[in-house]
């Protein structure tokens, strides 16, 4: 199988670990991963501030990188989201419905097309699991609250494969961090209000990281513990997935 | 003084001034989403309940001409007399002309969000009438001269002792008190005595069955029934879309309402009018305003399914954060944020984008409204109709330009990384909305396309 | 004015009908009824568990001897009111057929209900057991006699059992009146009866 490597804006740009752990993860599982070298951005902040019109170069761009793969993988559940649902093309239309159908979110991927039982890594730590909203709600990552239906979660799935690491539980189990794209400067003052209260619940419970299947929603919540000058630090999944 | 109206993220900004008042607000709401959580996970049918309430109401938007001339049919015959407004003005005009016929210059009135909507309140008493809500939580709001902030807990804004204080300034209640028991009792004295004297009442409508003729009226205080069955007018304000098709169905929406609303299993009155009580008069002023014209939107008619029972309100980590007097118009909320701008889309551009589409409103709403996709799907409207931000269609149309060119991100991207490890007061202040409560995240040496082209590339 | 054309204009009930056939989208069918899924083992437990829950009173009676003592004991002296001809020697005399008003200072009317919920311990009474409408919201405290076997497990079957009843008025009353609109605090008695006893019978 072909996979092609779908690296996030802003994990390119700041968080390039969290993207190389993500190749580093997959290779070990024996996948080849490609990344194709111009690729940008999903459309997804443009599309979230209502100028879906604006997003036709992103997609033909996206169409153009990713059509070659049997499979998309990315360390981030709101822009495989947003391909899913959002990515069309006046002039390739039928390449945009393949690719909806073959992307996938990193952890999804592992447990539902690699279907992995084990993982050898280790990382002997208390772990909060941030479930962040996208992912969750919109690719059915994890069971929501909400839901009067049974438990399950992907992230989850994988992070118990992890040797010595200590999951710790939370008072609001998917409760949004209030990033939300441009809402986090549109709505300043909630969105830091809801940030500081999602912190406050991984610190009163005992967590050492924060961990999410979203950069976004950690580069936020990472902005405000290092503003408190906290101890606790953010972690993409994949990093602990690939920890040794 | 300003005269320039403050959108939600401005109201919000002011509400969140007072963190210690936000955590209240915010747990208190939390703390009735939780006791709807428990309520829902005693039902194990519950999704299917919520998705059979959808299919009713699914029905009812498709068939909704002849449910309303049924419902009229049937409740003419019952000796109802039905009015229809076309908008808010001539809802409150016909209300008016009842009371006025029947020489009534006072009447006291139970939560109807319809009346809120219409302003009727304000109407009347510009015409000499005075109207006295009776739902608890209501009364406390008017005394206060404001409008609720939600619309089943219209006070759970307002703390006990500023209840307190309020009552001790207008019931005569002991300065400082604020115990609810006392407050409350001290309510049911004072409102007694309108609901034995006023001659016409005001009720809203929950549901209204097609079939029959009927309409239900769901209260936990019984202010309702005190005030009908004691009125000689009774008027029963609706928008036209809380139609059901039969008696039956009721079994599905009471399962649904209070469990949804509050975490009880049924309110403790759900009274059924039929027929004007001997020697009575009884009305049912059926209110369009806007709502056709919602019906007529593909993508938004879905809200109208709404049995206003507010769980997305209460899920909402927004609303819980920002209070509904930050939305500005009577039903706040997500399910406000996609009735609104069909009011009025200029007014109310700034509600779809209040929101971080985290998708809870959703997955409680007992009719299955995708509020969260409609959030997207107004904000692609609003910008197409021209009330965008302009400084925001500019960084829009920036951001196109660099996202849409490998060649132009690519740089772009490094010259941002530059600013920000070698200029970054460029970026470190009071300009940037991001740095004022957030660190800025670290420069990391390359980027990752940098690191790939120089470890992989060749592989 | 006379051979003046009159424009007819249609009227706010023409305009919203047309408007409503004009924009409704294409029909949806209903789906099929609901019955109860997951029926309780002991529908009377159940009921009498959410009543108490709801700050209702429960009091399970072999007979209209029962019910008269307990009224004696916790209602002497006071003004009461009573539907039941079983009970007419506690009921206050030629009650009836007076300005509702009047009864605003009635401790305790005691009527019939036709069946109770289990699922939320409410019980479906019609005017036709109330006397007057009023009668079961102005009582300061509210008392039903409910046969043992008259309880059905939801609201499924409420409506079942209700079918196509003639009523002018109904209502399902779950317990005493309340609110929480004080800071989310639970309190028992707003503007209908403070208190609800309900008397099962065999």
């Amino acid at each position: 199988m072909t996979v092609g490597l779908f690296i996030p804006c802003y994990i390119d740009q700041f968080y390039p670990n969290a993207a190389i752990a993500t190749l580093n993860l997959l290779s070990k599982l024996g996948i080849t991963v490609k990344y194709p070298v111009n690729q940008t951005c999903c459309g997804q902040p443009m599309a979230n501030s209502g100028f879906e019109h604006l997003t036709q170069g992103c997609n033909d761009l996206f169409i153009d990188n990713f059509d070659e793969f049997d499979y998309i993988v990315s360390p981030s559940g709101s822009c495989v989201l947003h391909i899913k649902d959002h990515l069309h093309s006046a002039t390739a239309e039928d390449k945009a419905l393949g690719i909806r159908k073959k992307v996938y979110e990193l952890t999804e991927f592992l447990t539902d097309v690699l279907k992995v039982e084990k993982l050898e890594a280790r990382f002997p730590h208390k772990v909060g699991m941030h479930q962040s909203c996208h992912g969750q709600r919109g690719l059915m990552l994890a069971q929501m609250t909400e839901l009067v239906d049974k438990p399950y979660s992907k992230p989850l799935q994988l992070l118990k494969m992890v040797e010595g690491l200590e999951l710790v539980e939370l008072s609001r189990a998917d409760e949004c961090c209030g990033f939300g794209g441009t809402f986090c400067v549109a709505e300043e003052a909630v969105s830091v209000k809801m940030g500081k209260d999602r912190i406050a619940d991984h610190i009163n419970h005992g967590a050492e990281y924060i961990t999410a299947s979203d950069m976004s929603c950690l580069m936020h919540m990472e902005g405000i513990l290092r503003r408190q000058n906290s101890e606790v630090k953010v972690l993409h999944i994949a990093e602990i997935l690939n920890a040794e | 003084m300003s005269t320039e109206r403050k959108d939600h993220a401005a109201l919000s900004d002011i509400f969140n001034k007072d963190e210690a008042r936000v955590d209240w607000h915010d747990e208190t709401l939390w703390f009735v989403r939780a006791k709807r959580d428990k309520a829902a996970h005693n039902i194990p049918e519950w999704e299917n309940l919520r998705e059979t309430a959808s299919q009713i109401k699914n029905n009812v938007l498709s068939d909704l001409h002849n449910y309303l001339v049924e419902f009229e049919t049937h409740a003419t015959n019952n000796g109802v007399t039905v009015h229809w407004a076309a908008d808010a003005a001539e809802h409150n005009q016909i209300v008016h002309s009842i009371l006025q016929k029947h020489k009534v210059d006072r009447l006291i009135k139970s939560k109807s969000m319809l009346t809120e909507e219409c302003h009727l309140n304000e109407y009347l008493h510009k015409n000499g009438i005075d109207v006295i809500d009776t739902d608890l939580g209501e009364r406390i709001v008017q005394l206060a001269k404001e409008p609720p902030s939600h619309i089943v807990l219209p006070c759970i804004h307002k703390k006990k002792e500023e209840i307190g204080e309020l009552f001790h300034e207008h019931l005569g209640t002991p300065e400082g008190m604020a115990d609810p028991q006392f407050l409350t009792a001290a309510a049911r004295e004072h409102l007694r005595e309108t609901f034995l004297t006023r001659r016409a009442a005001i009720t809203g409508v929950n549901f209204a069955v097609a079939e029959t003729g009927e309409f239900v009226v769901c209260t936990n205080e019984g202010n309702a029934d005190m005030g009908a069955h004691l009125a000689d007018v009774h008027i029963a304000c609706m928008g036209i879309e809380k139609i059901i098709p039969k008696r039956k169905n009721l079994g599905v929406f009471l399962r649904l309402l209070t469990r949804s609303a509050t975490g009880q299993p049924i309110t403790t009155y759900s009274s059924h009018f039929k027929k004007p009580r001997p020697g009575q008069e009884m009305h049912i002023v059926l209110v369009d305003n806007g709502r056709t014209t919602q019906l007529s939107r593909p993508d938004f008619r879905n809200s109208l399914k709404c049995i206003r029972c507010a769980a997305c309100m209460n899920t909402c980590p927004v609303y819980r954060r920002s209070g509904g007097h930050s939305y500005h118009t009577a039903v706040a909320g997500p399910i406000g944020s996609i009735l609104a701008p069909n009011l009025d889309m200029r007014e109310y551009a700034d509600l779809p984008f209040a929101s971080t589409l985290c998708g809870s409103c959703s997955n409680v709403c007992p009719v299955k409204i995708n509020i969260h996709e409609q959030l997207y799907k107004w904000r692609q409207v609003i910008v197409k109709e021209g009330y965008a931000d302009p400084k925001k269609k500019l960084a829009m149309k920036a951001m196109e330009f660099t996202l849409s060119s490998p060649f132009v991100y690519k740089n772009a991207g490094k010259a941002g990384r530059w600013f920000m490890k070698y200029a970054p007061f460029t970026v470190n202040n009071k300009l940037n909305l991001w740095y004022q409560q957030r660190e800025m995240p670290a420069v990391p040496k390359e980027s990752f396309g940098e690191w790939y082209k120089k470890n992989k590339k060749n592989d | 004015m006379s051979g003046t054309k009159k424009i007819k204009r249609m009227t706010s009930r023409e305009q919203i009908l047309a408007k409503v056939l004009a924009n409704q989208p294409n029909a949806q069918p209903l789906p099929a009824d609901l019955s109860t899924a997951f029926p309780a083992a002991n529908p009377l437990e159940a009921f009498a568990t959410v009543l108490t829950n709801i700050g209702g009173n429960f009091v399970e009676v072999k007979d209209f001897n029962a019910i008269k003592d307990y009224i004696s004991t916790h209602f002497a002296g006071q003004r009461i009111v009573s539907t039941l001809s079983e009970l007419a020697e506690l009921s206050e005399q030629g009650w009836e057929n007076q300005d509702p008003h009047t009864y605003a200072n009635v401790e305790l009317a005691v009527i019939n209900a036709h069946f109770g919920v289990a699922e939320n311990a409410a019980v479906w009474i019609t005017e036709d057991l109330m006397h007057q409408r009023a009668v079961p919201f102005i009582c300061q405290q509210l008392a039903i006699v409910l046969s043992k076997n008259e309880i059905v497990q939801t609201m499924h079957d409420a409506y079942l059992k209700i079918g196509s009843a003639e009523y002018g008025f109904g209502s399902f009353i779950a317990g005493p009146s309340k609110t929480a609109d004080i800071e989310q605090s639970l309190v028992l008695g707003a503007h209908g009866p403070k208190g609800m006893t309900i008397f099962v019978i065999d």
